[in-house]
């Protein structure tokens, strides 16, 4: 590989991020991903997909979102923490960024039938929603573990008209319920259109999906603009399960290296308790759900099953981008417990008024762990609210 | 010449494979489970390598295989347990398995250690083409292993010549695309694409599998290649009790009145 590659923090033509990524699939999902890798440039980079992209991410998502300075949780961390409220996206979380791109895309390859998977509810929401948007039959693919700790969007993708599937093998999560999508495209190989809901997957999802939540920053840098006169903000948070807000939040940043990009991972019960998704810290170089990563697993190449509390950061992998971000130490990949999490979500709240989604309520967490000079300035992206997780909330506080 | 080769130089048709698990239903069955099935008439074997997240497998291979990590069962102990494989088992062996456990083993050292305990080839559904023309061809080649590539009815034309190419030991033609152990009843649109293959002479011999699992299935597919592959409904006995002893009339059932030799 040429010096290119491994200075780029974008994809390469060969579908690789440095060493990461590529499209480790059998034979039967090659035609479909083939296809895909084919055409997602000339379809995206089509004046007609643009404006009706952008049309619905206007007047349906409700874009842009914005940027909210957060005056009394930047008093109390000693900087200026800007929010980039994804929460406040239609069905409540960047997710739908993806999905509107991807059934766009999904309708231009003449596909009559949608799948997915999800593990906080959030993509699967997401998704039943552009289906229900376009008139397109869709399959959601949950472990039967998030099913239960994440009903409320359970209940929103069957009133959107999708079919529910409960994935039942492994520790019936994301990762499960990931293979069991895989498991339906293989068996449905002509008309049905997978919307991965992460930057996960065979090339080109990595990228496409990246592109698609790459709006999150586009936007940060004319708001930043607008508000401080500087584009570029001393740090930008994300958390990070599969990493699609974290990629989104990073994307327009990755090559200016002054702003400090930082990638908070969830720790579970602790990074060394037997019971973590800290996939930087706990991981190791391999292959999971058709791209080389980072992922968790027994020196044999077994995948270990993960623990979060956060059913959306419950994953053993994260995107090849990322590996490849943290290797090159681009980005800085940290981790918070579930303690810590709904400690900073409920801290949030009451600070702000804004309930956070367990999910992005890990970014917040590490607030609590830097040490700020005076008057720098902090994006943090808010993926997504917490009306799902009342419940985790309200048994965990005792309220 | 492997094995595999020799084989097919002699045999051309109606030849039987039959893919089971490593490791299950006991740790250490492998072997035994191997040596009934060439005295009971298989002509060549497939054993996987179990695998946590087998996105290509139903149900069936998927309990298989977690079973059989369970057992603990690892590639390591595998090559163990094979050192013992040609003492007792002397038709072709390849071993089946999902790409992330041999590239931890190491692919290199994975070649080395196939050659040391004679194994004749690899089948791994998601190891790309480019990565294994780019990186390891000349690793197998060096250790006789042969690379087994899969085709599916949407696979193009050009890529299965492409497959031809590269591959030096056979095809394996999925008679649908779908993950092992679905019921796929081979019908008119199937026969179309295996004709369509046949008539496509390529170098390599093919075998057809997925779906295959009694005599019918069996003797369908081996009008359009050279043998057929069966994997779910043998793991299935592998589940019951005395499977030992039911191996010979299961396989006998698989080949019904073909069997000449
Ligand atoms: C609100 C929210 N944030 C973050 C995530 C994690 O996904 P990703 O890492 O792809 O952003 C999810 C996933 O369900 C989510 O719902």
């Amino acid at each position: 590989m040429g010096l290119e590659d491994t200075m780029s923090y974008h994809v390469n033509e060969r579908g690789y991020f440095g060493t990461f990524g590529g499209a480790y699939i059998p034979e039967m999902l090659y035609p479909n991903v083939e296809e895909l890798r084919e055409k997602y440039l000339v379809i995206m980079s089509d004046p007609k997909f643009q404006e009706e992209y952008q049309q619905l991410l206007r007047d349906y998502v409700g874009r842009p979102s914005p940027l909210y300075f957060a005056g009394r949780l930047s008093k109390k961390y000693g900087a200026n923490i800007f929010l980039k409220r994804e929460d406040l996206n239609h069905t409540g979380a960047h997710k739908i960024n993806n999905t509107v791109g991807q059934i766009l895309l999904a309708e231009r390859l003449g596909k009559k039938r949608i799948i997915a998977e999800t593990g906080a509810g959030q993509h699967g929401v997401a998704t039943a929603t552009v289906c229900a948007l376009k008139g397109i039959e869709c399959v959601v693919y949950m472990g039967a573990v998030d099913i239960e700790r994440q009903a409320p969007n359970v209940a929103r993708m069957k009133m959107m008209g999708a079919t529910v599937i409960p994935a039942t093998s492994g520790s019936q999560t994301l990762k499960d319920a990931t293979n069991e999508a895989l498991r339906d495209w293989i068996n449905n190989p002509v008309d049905t259109h997978y919307i991965i809901g992460s930057v996960v997957g065979p090339h080109p999802y990595p990228d496409m999906v990246a592109r698609f939540q790459a709006i999150i920053s586009e936007e940060t840098k004319w708001q930043l603009k607008e508000k401080t006169g500087k584009e570029n903000p001393d740090y930008v948070m994300a958390c990070v399960g599969g990493g699609s807000n974290a990629i989104g939040m990073f994307y327009h940043f990755l090559n200016d290296e002054d702003v400090k990009l930082i990638a908070v991972e969830a720790a579970g019960k602790g990074v060394d308790s037997g019971e973590s998704a800290a996939t930087t810290y706990l991981g190791t170089e391999g292959v999971l759900h058709g791209s080389r990563s980072i992922v968790m697993q027994t020196p044999d190449g077994q995948v270990i099953e993960p623990y979060s509390i956060s059913a959306g950061l419950d994953y053993p992998g994260i995107g090849p981008q990322h590996a490849h971000l943290h290797t090159s130490k681009r980005a800085l990949y940290v981790s918070v417990t579930d303690d810590e999490a709904l400690n900073a979500g409920l801290e949030l709240t009451r600070l702000e008024g804004i309930i956070p989604a367990i999910e992005s309520a890990h970014a917040f967490a590490y607030l609590d762990k830097m040490k700020f000079k005076g008057d720098e300035t902090v994006v943090v992206c808010l993926s997504g609210r917490g009306d799902k997780d009342l419940a985790n909330y309200m048994n965990y506080f005792g309220f | 010449m492997n094995r595999i080769n020799q084989l097919f130089e002699r045999k051309k048709e109606n030849i039987l494979s039959i893919y089971f698990t490593a490791g299950y239903p006991g740790l250490n069955s492998t072997i035994d489970i191997a040596e009934a099935l060439e005295k009971a008439g298989a002509d060549f074997l497939e054993i996987g390598i179990p695998y946590s997240d087998p996105l290509a497998d139903g149900p069936v291979i998927q309990n298989s295989s977690l079973k059989s990590i369970e057992n603990g069962m690892t590639l390591k102990v595998l090559f163990e347990q094979l050192k013992d494989l040609r003492k007792r088992v002397s038709i072709p062996v390849l071993l089946m398995g999902y790409v992330n456990p041999i590239l931890q083993y190491g692919v290199e050292k994975f070649c080395a250690s196939c050659k040391e305990v004679g194994i004749d080839g690899l089948i791994a559904p998601d190891l790309p083409m480019y990565e294994y023309e780019e990186l390891y061809i000349n690793c197998f080649r060096g250790s006789n292993l042969s690379n087994v590539f899969l085709i599916t009815p949407q696979t193009s034309e050009e890529r299965i010549r492409k497959i031809d190419e590269l591959t030096n030991g056979f095809i394996y033609l999925l008679s649908s695309s779908s993950t092992t152990g679905k019921d796929v009843s081979l019908s008119d649109v199937t026969e179309n694409y295996f004709s369509r293959i046949k008539a496509m002479q390529l170098k390599n011999p093919t075998m057809i599998g997925f779906g295959i699992s009694d005599n019918k299935s069996f003797s369908k597919a081996t009008e359009y290649a050279n043998g057929a592959i069966v994997g779910t409904a043998f793991v299935k006995l592998l589940g019951e009790d005395n499977y030992m002893e039911r191996i010979p009339e299961f396989v006998s059932s698989l080949k019904g009145k073909q069997e000449f030799a």
